[in-house]
């Protein structure tokens, strides 16, 4: 299998620019949900945790994708696993080491990114077949995509829950906080509001597009 | 009520700080197996048993670990010792209920990469439980994931029947849903006398 050279499709910015919007790994692909939700109550939370997520994501996936000829095809997940457990464990020292007080505030959910079902499923759906500065830009992109649903969601439960923005004040003290946002159901909330969004913006486009033809209309919108 | 009581430690992780809808643990399979209530029910009852078996084997390794100050290996062996539960639950349906077995089927596997279950090993670890609290705690746990997951298929069932928006497809619909879910659970931050 090896000496049959595969032409692979050559690196373009769209291997970079797919994590970001067209395939983000939360808004899109609900992956990695359960991050996501519990510590997007502050944006500075929010940071943290993508910076970690990155991390992990960029560094096992370049060295899975590296050792994907010699890691056995029946015991990969497993492999996959003991790899990105390695990753995690160091970026758990390292928060611990530079922000102690970071480290308390995210408590288990730094050691939870080992089941981060982003990370594993990346391993599995790319980096176990693309090559290494392939994985490392989508890996990169990927990561990108969910730093970016994470601040969209730490910014407005921060904002609305507390009337900051990583500490600053923003609104007067006339502002009374929506406590709800920052507590756990405002993490699904808010998440099913940017979802709603999305929705309806999309909608928005097909209804456009379809106002020419309006005899189409039904078998489009039923989608 | 006593905060090392097993009773309170039982219905802490089941009702007041539910997995769920108050940890956000587990939350893949809450949003992707909740579509039917029987497969949600099966479910809640495979990822109980793991939960259960993981957590006493987890209490024992980390008594090995911490004897030999090897606390940095917790996590890998945690993970590796939950893929392995996994893969122990299932030989053992297959061999003596393959009737619950073909009913679990796609399930099985999918328990591996539940956050809940490692969640479960990891806070027992921090708060420092021993075995009997362990054990209560990872029922309490299981059966709040149960709960939770049932509830909302329920709910996703009746949503079926109704007439809505064509913008409340798939995931946001059931984001919202869950978010409703989350505050009547708040309701019982009360219980106990302890926010914990």
């Amino acid at each position: 299998m090896t000496q049959l050279k595969k032409i692979e499709p050559p690196l373009t910015m769209d291997v970079f620019t797919a994590g970001l919007w067209k395939e983000n790994p939360v808004f899109v692909m609900m992956l990695g949900l359960c991050p996501t939700l519990a510590v997007t109550n502050t944006l500075e939370n929010s940071l943290g945790m993508s910076a970690a997520t990155i991390f992990v994501l960029v560094g096992s996936n370049a060295l899975i994708s590296a050792l994907r000829h010699l890691i056995p095809k029946q015991i990969r997940i497993i492999a996959y696993i003991i790899i990105i457990a390695t990753f995690v464990t160091i970026v758990d020292y390292l928060i611990q080491a530079i922000s102690l007080d970071l480290h308390n505030k995210l408590g288990a959910f730094i050691q939870l990114i080992v089941v981060n079902c982003l990370i594993l499923g990346r391993a599995e759906a790319y980096a176990s077949k693309n090559s290494f500065t392939k994985t490392v830009v989508s890996a990169l992109g990927m990561g990108l995509g969910f730093t970016l649903a994470l601040i969209a969601l730490g910014s407005v439960r921060e904002l609305l829950g507390a009337g900051q923005l990583l500490g600053y004040q923003i609104f007067s003290s006339n502002f009374e906080p929506w406590v709800v946002m920052i507590l756990p159901p405002g993490g699904f909330i808010v998440l099913g509001a940017w979802l709603l969004l999305f929705n309806y913006l999309q909608q928005r486009k097909i209804d456009q597009l379809i106002v020419k033809d309006q005899a189409s209309h039904c078998s489009i919108s039923s989608n | 009520m006593n905060p090392e009581s097993l009773s309170f430690i039982f219905l802490n992780a089941f009702l007041i700080n539910n997995f769920v809808l108050a940890l956000f643990l587990g939350l893949c399979p809450f949003v992707g197996v909740s579509a039917k209530r029987d497969t949600a029910f099966n479910m809640s009852l495979a990822t109980i048993f793991v939960m259960f078996v993981s957590s006493t084997c987890a209490y024992g390794i980390n008594l090995v670990l911490t004897k030999f100050n090897l606390e940095f290996l917790r996590l890998i062996s945690y993970i590796a010792l939950i893929a392995s539960a996994v893969q122990l639950v299932e030989m053992i349906l297959k061999k003596f209920s393959p009737t619950l077995f073909r009913a679990l089927g796609i399930f099985l596997p999918l328990i591996t990469t539940n956050c809940a279950i490692l969640g479960v090993a990891l806070f027992q670890t921090s708060r420092e439980y021993d075995f009997f609290q362990s054990v209560a705690f990872s029922l309490g746990a299981g059966a709040g994931f149960g709960l939770a997951i049932v509830l909302m298929a329920g709910l996703r069932e009746k949503l079926e029947l109704s007439n809505l928006p064509n913008i409340t497809q798939a995931a946001a619909l059931s984001m919202m849903l869950a978010g409703i879910l989350s505050l009547t659970f708040m309701g019982f931050s009360g219980l106990g006398g302890s926010t914990a």
